[in-house]
């Protein structure tokens, strides 16, 4: 069964006929041929296919495209500007923050989305206090950035990366 | 002196070589446009527009030992979008002769016979249109067993049988002196069972191929992307069982997302893939693994069992070491993990006795993962050792001290360059090691025992045969040089990149630097971390041949071609690495929760080619470490013959919260013997010993002494309430 949906990707605005059956994930790496989310695991439990989708860090593995019709998807491709690096990209590339490079897409968008819940004061599981603002500490992004495995194990570079884009005042 | 004489590689003046350059293809890493194995265009394969690819999923068995009586695949062929089923019968046949030394690779034998000869082998492949498509497909494909009996538990009290040698090519069993009398005469002896669990590699990118089979006027070629850590070695595997020469398989890998080992070797899944296409001649297909399918299809590490015998004088010097492994294979394809091959060169002892028995079980085929043999067996060792030292009375460092050897002991022969003691106290003061109280369980902080722990690391030091490189004028100053390399995350492109700049006398930014491709020189595997040594070999030696025959101004299209050359000196010597691992846990007193809350690893390995890049490898092969001394275990239900923790929600490895304080460094030095470069190897290392220090750590965080791992909170519960 197809379905007609619309997606704005990157800020292109794209419009496919897509399987009932067909994740966001598969419809933007097989259909549209937008590479950057990456398929490791296919069910959410490695975080390589993360991106941000209307404003929020996302799994879209286990998202199905015909649900997120009129939807916004900004990949690791689109977080730039201008031909600039977004500044966690040039954070993860100055620390050295990935080997293999296949986790990094999705580790920069939930890198991303990181910031942004800590700007609007989300609490996490190691949140000492769940009301007040809660301090982007190497505990608090470690937690928060647990969601993307890394095989090569970058992690410890991954999170000077994110300390960086903190200090720049992108959290 | 002869010209051959003269023109033997000469070590490197380095300039490029020692700075941290950027990734070259790092940009397109964070920015997620480096394409991996599956992402290419179609039109990358051949040069001309073949539209999507057809989609290739595998059925794979549900007995663990039997014979197909039938593949129904009229259902899956009424799917919409569903183009053809192979199974045994319909397939492709291979060449049966065409296989390297015993005959064909059993692995690679991809639906060619009936038998099924463990569970999750590939008895049927789906061609369909869609992902979507091939998949329900595949669920469709109804397959009929006879299914036998079958074995799939390593029974500590099974004998096993004695292989003709193990990985690597190395001895399986050793003798010096008595070993049963150095026992009985010693004051002091350990003996002990050290365990390791199956592990799985699970690199990031699973296992995935991009192939078009043409049939040319000059015969059929395959051309592939493949996620592999060698090009040249998945080409000269599959071609003769494809009845074709090695030139007419094309594999290109230009990004490899990991490996671990794991894609060192061509395993079924590109087989299938190749078949798939052979079955749809002209038309792309694209078979990209699953992480679920990955556990059954693509290698893991063996479980091993090591027993352990060490004697010794009171002040810890060692007299007899006995090191019995016992292992598992595949009754398909045999692996013999070399688990014991460190302990016959890493302590002096006037006895030693070393050996490694084999169960053949009906179970997927294990394989290298990270550091094959010396990850498992020094994990062994060094808990021994530390075993030892508790028995003794002594400093884990001292007794370290009071077993160097001042030659191998295994081959007698002097050490290029054995700093492991160094390496040793360098950790030790940048750890604080003396402030260390003797005692285990001394320290706590609120609920949780806090403890500190020392490994040495060992991982020999290859260059491997089969390399050369070419090097081109292009224009204005700028050289191509060319290898059929791969780059799977080590940095290769970037530090071989740094190395041809050298060899060339010219910046980093005039070369111009060829990977990833069977049409480019042929090159060893990323693997035995011997690729940055053996690939950068090859290329210091066209580099210095191409000077030679061209001068400092070559015309344009200048070339040479050259292989690499080993300095005759490592004949001479036991060429090895080293380094010490230094682990600080914290274990929870109540729940056995156990972080490792600082983590040191100081290696001995040459000349650093690239700090930045070097860094990470150590960091991520003592973070691998981390995640094997405590999380992974693959569980195999012996019912059934497969492995039941097949996903990363069920196989855990370490994630940023698991991950703190880790760190590594390296002593400067150079070693040209090695390679004229003066680096050795540093893609295993760093998993080694890690185990096995976090192990030690938690005992002296408790007193507790956990053998098996992985160290989870209910064994260190468990054996503290016995």
């Amino acid at each position: 069964m197809q379905e007609r949906i619309s997606l704005t990707v990157d800020g292109v605005d794209r419009t496919l006929d897509v399987d009932t059956r067909t994740t966001l994930l598969d419809a933007l790496r097989d259909r549209l041929g937008c590479i950057a989310p990456k398929k490791g695991c296919d069910h959410g439990q490695c975080g390589a296919c993360t991106v941000l989708l209307d404003g929020r860090r996302h799994l879209t593995c286990l998202a199905l495209a015909v649900a997120y019709d009129g939807a916004e998807v900004v990949t690791a491709e689109g977080l730039g500007s201008d031909g600039d690096l977004h500044p966690v990209a040039a954070a993860f590339l100055r620390e050295d923050a990935y080997q293999c490079g296949y986790c990094t897409p999705g580790q920069i968008c939930s890198a991303v989305g990181v910031l942004d819940e800590l700007k609007q004061g989300h609490p996490s599981h190691v949140s000492e206090d769940l009301e007040a603002d809660p301090e982007p500490d190497d505990d608090e992004l470690r937690e928060r950035m647990s969601g993307n495995l890394c095989r090569c194990g970058a992690y410890v570079n991954i999170l000077a990366a994110v300390r960086d884009a903190v200090g720049e005042g992108e959290g | 002196m002869s010209e051959a004489a003269e023109r033997r590689t000469r070590p490197v003046d380095v300039s490029a070589i020692g700075s941290a350059m950027v990734r070259l293809e790092g940009r397109a890493k964070v920015t997620g446009t480096a394409p991996y194995a599956v992402e290419h265009p179609t039109s990358a394969l051949t040069g001309s527009d073949l539209g999507a690819p057809l989609q290739v999923w595998l059925v794979q068995s549900t007995v663990a030992r039997g014979r197909v009586t039938g593949v129904d695949a009229r259902e899956a062929l009424a799917h919409p979008g569903v183009l053809a089923v192979l199974d045994h019968v319909n397939a492709p046949r291979l060449e049966r002769g065409g296989g390297e030394g015993d005959g064909p690779d059993p692995e690679l034998m991809v639906l060619q016979d009936a038998e099924v000869a463990f569970r999750g082998q590939i008895v049927a492949v789906v061609v369909a249109e869609t992902p979507e498509a091939a998949r329900e497909g595949a669920r469709l494909v109804r397959v009929g067993y006879e299914p036998r009996p079958h074995e799939a538990e390593l029974r500590e009290d099974a004998a096993g049988y004695r292989p003709d040698s193990v990985n690597g090519g190395m001895e399986n069993d050793t003798d010096d002196g008595d070993v049963e009398a150095g026992l009985a005469d010693s004051d002091v002896v350990v003996e002990e069972t050290y365990r390791t669990p199956y592990e799985h590699n699970n690199p990031m990118e699973p296992h995935a191929v991009l192939a078009v089979w043409e049939e040319l006027a000059d015969g059929p070629r395959a051309t592939l992307f493949d996620s592999t850590q060698g090009v040249h070695g998945v080409a000269s595997s599959l071609a003769p069982l494809l009845g074709l020469e090695k030139d007419r398989v094309v594999v290109r890998a230009p990004h490899v997302g990991g490996g671990f080992g794991s894609k060192g070797l061509p395993h079924a899944p590109e087989m299938a893939a190749v078949l798939a296409a052979r079955a749809v001649p002209g038309r792309p297909v694209s078979l990209a693994v699953t992480r679920q399918q990955m556990f059954a299809l693509t290698g893991y590490r063996t479980a091993t069992i090591s027993r352990f015998r060490l004697g010794a004088r009171p002040d810890g010097t060692l007299v007899a070491v006995d090191h019995r492994v016992l292992e598992q294979t595949s009754r398909l394809k045999e692996y013999a993990e070399q688990t014991a091959a460190p302990t016959r060169m890493m302590y002096a002892a006037p006895h030693r006795h070393t050996s490694h028995r084999l169960v053949p079980l009906d179970v997927a085929v294990p394989s290298w993962m990270r550091a094959p043999g010396e990850m498992p067996g020094m994990y062994a060792h060094e808990v021994a050792m530390d075993d030892l030292a508790v028995a003794c009375g002594i400093d884990p460092i001292t007794l370290r001290e009071r077993n160097e050897p001042t030659v191998d002991p295994e081959t007698g022969k002097p050490f290029n360059n054995r700093r492991l003691l160094d390496c040793l106290h360098r950790g030790a003061s940048r750890f604080g090691w003396a402030d260390r109280p003797p005692s285990p369980r001394a320290t706590q902080d609120g609920d949780w025992w806090v403890g500190t722990g020392v490994a040495a690391a060992t991982y020999p030091a290859m260059v491997m045969p089969g390399n050369a490189a070419r090097v081109r004028a292009i224009d204005a100053g700028r050289y191509a040089v060319e290898i059929g390399a791969v780059d799977i995350g080590t940095g290769s492109r970037t530090v071989l990149t740094q190395i041809a700049a050298d060899a060339l006398g010219c910046p980093t930014e005039a070369v111009e630097l060829g990977i990833g491709d069977t049409s480019l020189p042929s090159a060893s595997v990323a693997g035995g971390s011997s690729g940055t040594a053996s690939w950068g070999s090859a290329i210091v030696a066209a580099a210095q041949a191409f000077r030679h025959e061209h001068g400092s101004s070559p015309v344009v299209g200048a070339e040479t071609t050259a292989a690499a050359e080993d300095d005759p000196e490592q004949q001479n010597h036991a060429m090895h690495s080293f380094g010490a691992v230094f682990a600080e846990v914290r274990v929870h007193r109540f729940t056995g929760e156990l972080r490792v809350s600082r983590l040191l690893g100081v290696y001995s390995v040459g000349r650093i080619v690239n700090p930045a890049t070097a860094r990470s490898q150590l960091i991520g092969g003592l973070t691998m470490g981390l995640s094997a001394a405590l999380f992974e275990e693959s569980y195999r239900d012996a019912r059934f013959g497969h492995v039941v923790t097949q996903d990363l929600a069920s196989y855990h490895v370490a994630a940023h919260a698991d991950v703190m304080d880790v760190e590594a460094e390296w002593l400067d030095e150079s070693d040209t013997m090695a390679t004229p470069m003066g680096s050795r190897g540093i893609g295993e290392i760093g998993i080694v010993g890690t185990p096995a220090a976090v192990v030690n750590a938690a005992f002296h965080a408790t007193g507790v002494r956990v053998r098996s791992l992985p160290l989870t909170p209910d064994k260190l519960v468990e054996e503290r309430s016995r």
